[in-house]
């Protein structure tokens, strides 16, 4: 079953989406989806340093993603420019560097486009055991911090009064993320990535009356646009991280057409518990 | 009731805090004991907020020091707290934000801020009033030592403010915790607190609440006329306003009969 490529495809993204989602629902509820896209963006530069080092790919990406992270908390600390700024000098000069260098270096054939917008179908069972894996480790660890995380996101002040450590959640949020990236840069691509962590939370919002049903439920919003995607990409001949982009915005869209209100009017104020 | 001899839950000692370019606050000396209202009091950008701070240990003193009892809970209602919207989060989850609390526990917390309705309410719902009841839930579910209140009244109309003091008078004794509490107007909180500390930058006059609105200091920072508007509120109370909005009778001389909105 492994041997056919469309299986692996669709195997790789279910198993993206299932770990994007509830991460994706800490991005958009810390608002850190600009942040997120500069991530991403970095990871071209991770590609790039990782051949000119012959590193290993995910790894490269990771770590050149973990170094943007901790570079924007101290720039954030010591310069008078805003964040978003910040991000954005980051997010254009990390993809221009890495498009730059990939230029220079003329002995090695880099498929761009490839890492610009993700080939999924070329997912090798190697590939599907680092997602599986490494996929697991990080709803492991959201698993282990959200209680933390959550309270730091609500309010850092009131978590740190409170006795918990809100600079750690974070940090485990952004090395989580980095690996998100690393993870889910051949699939969709350095351009894309953010989407996977943003478009499904936000079309569960309105489903959702806890965080942790709104999480599930981004997974599983996740999953079915991966899934519908990539069928519709083997139909229409169109290019496959795109078309899961576009699945999950249809589902997006189509999340406005539900009549919510009615479903959790009764849970709004007013009614009583006795 | 405060028992000066044992040892403060938390005592700062001589602490500044810098800015960056001065002082927000400094050689500031308080100390809360259980049992213990204190009120910290002040204008605009007088380190309140920032004294809070250091006494939740958020913000670390860069002069002075500052001791806390070993294993000290504290409860803490932040300033500002800012739910956003994508957040779906009711009132019942809010209440574990920090701690695990099983139905009853969280049932029986809003029950005694007469916010027991509003349970399965989502925060965002909320009137000001109402969130500023369901925080101070949240902040005492965990039984702390120590509840740091920074403008529980904030967005709540005067009768509102009222009920929410009496409440937090209550809580210190159902709770045996000490409250440092903060607040930009002393006349609403004089019956509820112990000791009134004053400041603008630092300590300008601490006491009783009748000898810091007495006080010179008090007068020349707030204005003779804040010393004048007493009268107003510190009458007798015969009836207390609940927080559910119904009236509990203190002598029985006349009646309110039943108010339509109670319960």
């Amino acid at each position: 079953m492994l041997d056919d490529f469309f299986t692996r495809a669709l195997l790789a993204g279910v198993g993206l989406a299932l770990v994007a989602g509830p991460l994706g629902c800490f991005v958009v509820w810390r608002r850190m989806a600009y942040f997120g896209d500069t991530l991403a963006h970095s990871a071209l530069l991770g590609v790039a340093l990782s051949f000119l080092m012959s590193l290993n790919l995910t790894f490269g990406v990771f770590a050149v993603a973990v170094l943007v992270a901790v570079a924007l908390l101290m720039l954030q600390r010591q310069a008078s420019l805003s964040t978003d700024a910040l991000l954005g000098i980051l997010s254009h000069s990390t993809l221009a560097v890495g498009l730059v260098l990939v230029a220079f270096m003329t002995w090695v054939r880099i498929d761009l486009l490839g890492f610009l917008f993700g080939d999924i179908l070329s997912v090798s069972r190697i590939d599907l055991i680092v997602i599986y894996a490494g996929g697991a480790a990080i709803l492991v660890a959201l698993a282990i911090f959200w209680r933390p995380l959550l309270a730091a996101t609500v309010s850092p002040e009131l978590a740190e009064a409170e006795g918990q450590r809100p600079a750690v959640a974070q940090a485990v949020l952004m090395v989580l993320m980095a690996s998100v990236i690393a993870i889910a840069m051949k699939l969709v691509g350095v351009l894309l990535i953010t989407s996977l962590l943003i478009i499904p939370p936000a079309a569960a919002r309105r489903f959702s009356q806890t965080p942790e049903q709104m999480a599930g439920i981004a997974a599983l919003i996740g999953a079915i646009a991966v899934i519908a995607g990539l069928m519709a990409s083997l139909q229409w001949d169109t290019p496959s991280g795109p078309s899961i982009v576009v699945a999950a915005l249809v589902l997006f869209l189509i999340g406005f057409l539900v009549p919510v209100s009615g479903l959790f009017k009764t849970q709004a104020k007013g009614e009583t518990s006795k | 009731m405060p028992d000066p001899s044992a040892q403060p839950l938390v005592e700062l000692s001589h602490v500044g805090v810098r800015g960056s370019d001065r002082w927000l606050v400094e050689h500031v000396d308080l100390s809360v004991h259980r049992g213990e209202i204190v009120t910290l009091i002040g204008p605009n950008g007088s380190g309140k907020s920032t004294t809070a701070k250091v006494v939740t240990g958020v913000l670390k003193p860069d002069a002075g020091t500052v001791s806390r009892l070993d294993g000290l809970r504290i409860g803490y209602l932040p300033q500002k707290l800012n739910i956003d919207w994508t957040l779906p989060l009711n009132v019942e989850r809010l209440m574990s934000l920090t701690g695990q609390y099983d139905r009853p526990q969280v049932e029986q917390v809003l029950d005694s801020v007469g916010a027991a309705h509003l349970r399965t309410a989502s925060v965002q719902s909320l009137s000001g009033g109402e969130f500023q009841r369901v925080l101070l839930a949240r902040a005492i579910i965990g039984k702390p030592d120590l509840l740091v209140l920074d403008e529980p009244v904030q967005g709540v109309d005067f009768a509102g403010e009222v009920a929410l003091y009496d409440l937090i008078g209550r809580i210190r004794n159902e709770v045996n915790c000490g409250i440092l509490l903060i607040s930009h107007d002393l006349h609403v909180v004089m019956a509820a607190t112990d000791t009134v500390i004053c400041l603008n930058g630092h300590i300008c006059c601490q006491g009783t609440p009748e000898r810091v609105l007495e006080s010179p200091e008090y007068q020349s920072l707030f204005g003779p006329r804040a010393a004048q508007t007493l009268a107003v509120y510190n009458h007798h109370h015969d009836h207390t306003h609940l927080p559910d909005g119904s009236v509990r009778e203190h002598g029985h001389h006349h009646d309110h009969g039943e108010h339509p909105h109670a319960g």
